[in-house]
């Protein structure tokens, strides 16, 4: 008879947490960040049919990073959590915090419970009643939560991107100029893999985009795409300044093979 | 792995697994398996037919040259008595459709509330919304939930507009469906409806001033000259009132737009040249 083979529970900890983030630093990211009209979410998403981000509820937005199907499904149980809640109360009693604490304990039970952990970063958004209401939550795959602002980075290499935008986001900026700053995020992670020559690929980053717009009466929640989108995108700039920056990348190993230095 | 649980559920505090099943878009079919108790028209009594619950009355649709509206009176009664003179009996349901109500208030209101969210669960969970006919064979499902209740005398009759964006042209793509207290649903193509008990004397009032071809404040004073009608004939029905400041409530769907309540000092405009034009007449019959 064969004996089962023995792993302590922190090493089992230890192989899924590794698991986990490997899944979700290999895609592609995801910003979410504050702007004096509301929320703005851009992904780097070259499917214009399978959402990264989404609206849950009347001001409530979903982002999230990592294998499609398991925050799809996450994203599901969202949007009838909030909508059976709004449905049994009132509108008004649906909230991100609540939201965002059932992601945090669905998450955190599959992690412990399940044999697999879901490979996926989630962002809860919610637009207040004023730019000092909005907020965000980041929910990571081992249940955990983190009240951030003025942006979240998720999936793919986070670190230049969080680098990047350390200094740059602006809540009390407009939704251009957000855009614009969001944007040049995500581009940190093209040029510092790639070197050179990537900022012309990186200005075709297919884009995924949404607002949760304070200003809109009910559903404040509105994709950015087509001609709309087109008008608020900043000016091409012929030439970038290459190879932006570099460090941080490194335990993620992406497939670019992040190079130590230049 | 002897020291993991294989289970295919979790369990927790988390989300219930319902919330997980892949089963549908639909939010009355996920009601009824993770919270049945919610739905309206659970618990039927026959004696229920005894009740005096307040009703809804008079609803109008009419289609004008690039959209459609609904209109209704503002009066539930309860028997022989006025249960409510401000009652909100037409809603918008989702971008492009509204929804107007007669019968058993109660029932109705938590009807159209229940598809008005029903509509935005599945445009949320598929990323696009049900197209025209699908939305109006949702509602015809949901009045067939309620036939045992229609039995037992608590019947909810909506009427249903919207505009329909994939009509090749666009200038008559407002569309107008009814239903009976059994779930039938009926296309009307004559371009006008009406329901509820004053909707015999709207309809004909609408048969006299309806024209396809009009604008949209044409189609609007249409609208409330057929419920002054409705209000005229009908003790159940409320015409404008002057006095407390009460008037019709209109919604307009347009391509441009979409369903928009108009706003009060439009329909008070509208209703005070009705009223006026009423008084008129009469002066020149009587002198």
């Amino acid at each position: 008879m064969t004996m089962p083979l023995y792993a302590s529970p922190e090493q089992l900890m230890r192989e899924r947490s590794e698991l986990a983030r490997k899944g979700i630093a290999r895609g592609r990211s995801v910003v979410v960040l504050k702007y004096a009209g509301g929320v703005l979410f851009v992904a780097e998403n070259p499917s214009t049919t399978l959402h990264k981000v989404s609206e849950i509820y009347d001001r409530i937005g979903f982002a999230a990073v990592g294998r499609f199907s398991e925050f799809e499904n996450l994203r599901v149980a969202g949007i009838r959590h909030a909508d059976l809640k709004g449905y049994q109360y009132d509108r008004r009693d649906v909230s991100a915090r609540a939201l965002a604490n059932a992601y945090a304990a669905t998450l955190g039970s599959i992690f412990t419970e399940q044999l697999k952990p879901f490979e996926v970063e989630v962002c809860v958004a919610e637009v207040g009643a004023s730019a000092a209401e909005d907020q965000l939550y980041r929910l990571t795959f081992d249940g955990g939560i983190f009240d951030e602002s003025p942006f979240v980075v998720m999936g793919g290499q986070t670190d230049p991107i969080s680098t990047k935008l350390k200094d740059v986001v602006d809540p009390e900026h407009d939704l251009r100029t957000a855009l614009a700053t969001a944007i040049e995020g995500l581009r940190a992670t093209a040029t510092s893999s790639n070197g050179n020559g990537a900022s012309a690929e990186a200005d075709q980053i297919k884009l995924e985009v949404a607002v949760l717009d304070r200003a809109r009466p009910r559903r404040a929640f509105r994709r950015l795409s087509g001609a709309a989108l087109e008008a608020l995108l900043p000016e091409p700039k012929g030439d970038e300044p290459s190879g932006e920056e570099k460090d941080g990348a490194s335990e993620k190993g992406s497939s670019g093979g992040t190079a130590e230095k230049e | 792995m002897d020291n993991t649980s294989a289970g295919a559920g979790f369990s927790g505090p988390g989300l219930p697994s319902a919330y997980f099943s892949p089963a549908s878009s639909s939010f009355s079919d996920f009601v009824r398996a993770a919270a049945p108790e919610l739905l309206p028209g659970r618990q039927v009594s026959a004696g229920a037919a005894g009740l005096d619950v307040p009703h809804g009355t008079t609803i109008v649709a009419l289609t004008f040259a690039g959209g459609v509206l609904i209109a209704g009176d503002r009066r539930a009664t309860s028997g022989n008595l006025i249960a409510s003179r401000d009652i909100e009996k037409v809603h918008v349901t989702d971008e492009y459709s509204a929804v107007g109500i007669a019968g058993t208030a109660g029932l109705a209101v938590e009807m159209v509330r229940l598809y008005g969210v029903e509509l935005a669960h599945y445009e949320k969970i598929e990323g696009v919304s049900l197209s025209l006919d699908g939305k109006t064979n949702k509602l015809a499902g949901m009045v067939k939930a309620n036939l045992e209740m229609a039995m037992a005398g608590l019947a909810v009759v909506p009427l249903f507009v919207g505009y329909d964006l994939e009509a090749e042209d666009a200038k008559h793509a407002g569309r107008i469906v009814s239903y009976d207290p059994a779930g039938g649903r009926y296309e009307e193509y004559a371009g006008y409806a009406g329901v509820g008990s004053g909707s015999l004397f709207a309809k004909s009032a609408l048969k006299k001033l309806y024209d396809p071809d009009a604008d949209e404040e044409a189609a609007v004073r249409a609208a409330v000259e057929a419920l002054y009608d409705a209000a005229d004939d009908d003790t159940a029905s409320g015409g404008p009132d002057l006095v407390r400041r009460i008037f019709p409530s209109v919604i307009t769907i347009t391509a441009e737009q979409g369903a928009v309540q108009l706003p009060p000092e439009r329909t008070a405009a509208v209703a005070e040249a009705v009223v006026a034009g009423r008084a008129e007449h009469n002066h020149h019959r009587a002198s």
